[in-house]
């Protein structure tokens, strides 16, 4: 059989209708002031006083156990939050990888006092998480690394080199992908993760990458001997690569996917109010239905979750389409509007369409590229 | 189950040649007969109103066979005629009915006089669930004359009819037969996009060139993943419109069948695509999916005329109320 099931979602229950609305005035309140432009940072907007104020409010960490700081939440209710931040262009950035996957994977592998010593703080929005996955030699093809950590006694000796680890100069932590036996001719095995404190660690340095925007969200990061204690390791050694895909299912399934130029739609939307124009109505129609659709799907996505079921085809699925979607808005916006992309035009609509034009790429990139993605649902095809 | 009393019955009683004698213009009357008497004309309703009750998940089951099977009959519409007079107190049909709406008749002295566009198997049918304005009237075999042959791009009929009929059974309307059948046919597409899918699973792994399968090349793959992606959205677009038809919001109707649409003719053209030159012909059963897929989309209510009143709401809605109108589709 071809069909990838997608189980339709429960009809919205009371208490995430009562969320919704909760929540959405919590976010009026606290997003009061922020521009269009600010907005359409979403998911990289990095604002640590937010991120308290999610914590404190209770919307961190909202399907973990109570015992360590969570709120034992629906993953359907956590999706409420995660959509409505999404839509409304919070600064997300502080606590979106910890939230979404750092914390999650430290609650499935991680020891008993490494999740009483981290969880508590990511559920209150004080620790930020970056990712150590990519290598200049290893992006797509994860088992090809080379950073090694070598056991000495309490501690491990670090070296090698990240890339792309986006906020590590801002970022408390990051779970660090990396080889504790064997040589990249072993592919998955020999691999482990380590919870590497980014703040602290003699023997790391932290670079910038600027990006072609001109703007500072990824880093390089060097380890070079640096010492990382043996308590630090996640999990267990040489289970790295199965932890690292439990972790990228983490991160490919929420609705990020097809929500990070939806701050265009909205300035697309105001722009045409009132103009009376069929050609805007047509788009704007065939554009609303995709996006339904592609929420739908997320949704359906959160139900397996719900129901602890794999959710990894679906994902890669949603994420795929998702990210077609949400590349596609600015040339949509271009066909209706004449307007010259402007990064630094006081302007709403110029300074958010330039924003999307710059961001776009990267959306078919991080978390899996889209040929990365293909390949996983053709293989759930059956094809290979 | 009844999905399996489908597969059955289609798997025995609708082969290729009985595809090919509805395509030249006969009415399959023995395989409607066997619909008939496995009840599926009443499937959607519920057991009060003599239906099968079945939940949202095992219509969507039953609606999808009709498009897995590219069944050459009007069931769906049946099946929402049905849905339809039965909400409304109408009495049912008692043969295969037709769905439209056609707000251009006149109603005048007690009859209903004009015309009504493109109706499935128009000259096959014992009634049409038929609205005017904000009235529904059932419309018996003998209230119309075939005022003009028509075809589908599936080769199956499409005459439009001249209504001239003494009102004898209407009621207040209650939700569009557009909507209905837009929903119907949602479900159709995302089982046709399914035996597309697998038909070209099938021939990508069989077909040799350059020494291996097809389906060793990582660009058909890609495609084979696009199509899936194609084939899901489909899915939970019908399931969407059809969640929408319950509670008679329009625009969630209309989103589901957008999206519906749009991936009729995308899932068709890479399957035809994967398929190459065979794929073009009548010797191999892929153009039963993808002519049906160019059919279904275009029917109850046009791409434009459904995007126009989704896009007029988010425009209507404006910047600030385009997510809060998004969640609730």
């Amino acid at each position: 059989m071809s069909v990838i099931p997608f189980p339709a979602p429960p009809a919205d229950s009371a208490e995430v209708l009562a969320l919704r609305t909760e929540f959405r005035a919590f976010l009026a309140k606290q997003l009061e002031g922020r521009t269009p432009r600010q907005r359409s940072d979403n998911w990289y907007g990095y604002d640590r006083a937010f991120s308290r104020a999610m914590g404190q409010a209770g919307y961190l960490g909202m399907t973990w156990p109570k015992q360590y700081g969570g709120h034992e939440r629906s993953a359907f209710e956590r999706a409420v939050v995660v959509e409505e931040c999404l839509a409304a262009g919070a600064p997300v950035g502080a606590h979106w990888i910890a939230d979404r996957q750092s914390g999650p994977s430290i609650l499935k592998f991680g020891t008993e006092e490494q999740r009483q010593s981290f969880l508590p703080r990511i559920a209150a929005g004080e620790l930020s998480f970056g990712i150590g996955m990519s290598e200049p030699d290893s992006g797509s093809d994860l088992a090809a690394t080379r950073t090694k950590a070598v056991r000495d006694g309490d501690v491990y000796r670090v070296t090698g080199t990240k890339v792309w680890t986006s906020f590590a100069h801002e970022a408390d932590f990051a779970i660090l992908f990396c080889r504790t036996s064997g040589t990249p001719a072993d592919r998955h095995n020999g691999t482990s993760q380590l919870l590497l404190d980014l703040k602290h660690t003699p023997g790391l340095t932290i670079k910038p990458i600027i990006d072609h925007a001109g703007q500072h969200h990824f880093n390089e990061m060097h380890l070079e001997e640096a010492v990382v204690p043996a308590s630090m390791l996640l999990g267990e050694e040489g289970q790295g690569w199965d932890q690292v895909m439990s972790e990228l299912a983490f991160e490919r399934s929420g609705p990020e996917r097809f929500l990070s130029s939806i701050e265009l739609l909205v300035q697309l939307i105001e722009v045409l109010k009132g103009r009376d124009s069929e050609a805007a109505q047509i788009t704007l129609g065939r554009v609303t239905a995709r996006l339904a659709v592609l929420r739908r799907l997320s949704r359906s996505v959160a139900a397996m979750l719900q129901e602890k079921q794999n959710a990894g085809l679906q994902a890669a699925i949603v994420k795929d389409v998702g990210a077609l979607f949400e590349q596609g808005l600015p040339d949509i916006a271009r066909e209706l509007v004449d307007q010259e992309p402007d990064p630094r035009a006081a302007g709403a609509y110029a300074s958010v369409l330039a924003n999307i034009v710059h961001n776009a790429p990267s959306w078919s990139l991080r978390g899996g590229t889209r040929e990365i993605l293909r390949g996983i649902i053709a293989r759930g095809l059956g094809t290979r | 189950m009844l999905a399996e009393m489908i597969q059955r019955l289609f798997e025995r009683s609708l082969d290729d040649k009985a595809q090919t004698r509805a395509k030249d213009g006969e009415w399959l009357g023995d395989l409607w007969g066997e619909v008939a008497e496995m009840g599926l004309p009443l499937a959607l309703l519920s057991e009060d109103q003599g239906g099968f009750g079945l939940s949202p998940a095992e219509q969507g089951e039953a609606l999808r066979l009709m498009g897995l099977y590219a069944v050459p009959l009007p069931v769906v519409e049946t099946m929402g005629a049905n849905r339809l007079l039965a909400k409304a107190g109408l009495a049912l049909a008692e043969g295969p009915a037709g769905l439209a709406r056609a707000d251009d008749l006149a109603v005048a002295g007690g009859k209903l006089t004009g015309t009504v566009a493109r109706v499935a198997w128009g000259d096959s049918l014992d009634c049409l669930a038929l609205a005017v304005g904000d009235t529904l009237y059932r419309v018996p075999r003998a209230g119309w004359t075939i005022a003009e042959p028509g075809t589908s791009a599936n080769f199956h009929p499409r005459p439009t009819l001249r209504i001239d009929w003494a009102i004898d059974a209407s009621a207040p309307l209650p939700h569009c037969p557009l909507a209905e059948g837009a929903t119907l046919r949602a479900f159709q597409i995302a089982g046709a996009l399914e035996a597309a899918l697998d038909m070209t699973l099938d021939h990508t792994a069989t077909r040799v060139q350059f020494g291996k399968p097809l389906q060793k090349n990582q660009v058909v793959q890609h495609e084979l993943a696009k199509l899936a992606g194609e084939l899901a959205c489909a899915t939970a677009a019908a399931d969407l419109a059809a969640e929408a038809l319950e509670r008679a919001d329009v625009l969630g109707v209309a989103a589901g069948t957008l999206r519906a649409r749009e991936a009729a003719g995308a899932g068709a053209s890479i399957a035809a695509q994967m398929h190459g030159a065979i794929g073009f012909t009548r010797e191999h059963r892929l153009h039963l999916y993808t002519t049906a897929l160019w059919t279904w989309r275009d029917e109850f209510g046009g791409q434009v005329g459904w995007a126009k009143l989704l896009g007029a709401a988010a425009l209507e809605a404006g910047g600030a109320g385009y997510w809060p109108m998004v969640t609730e589709l």
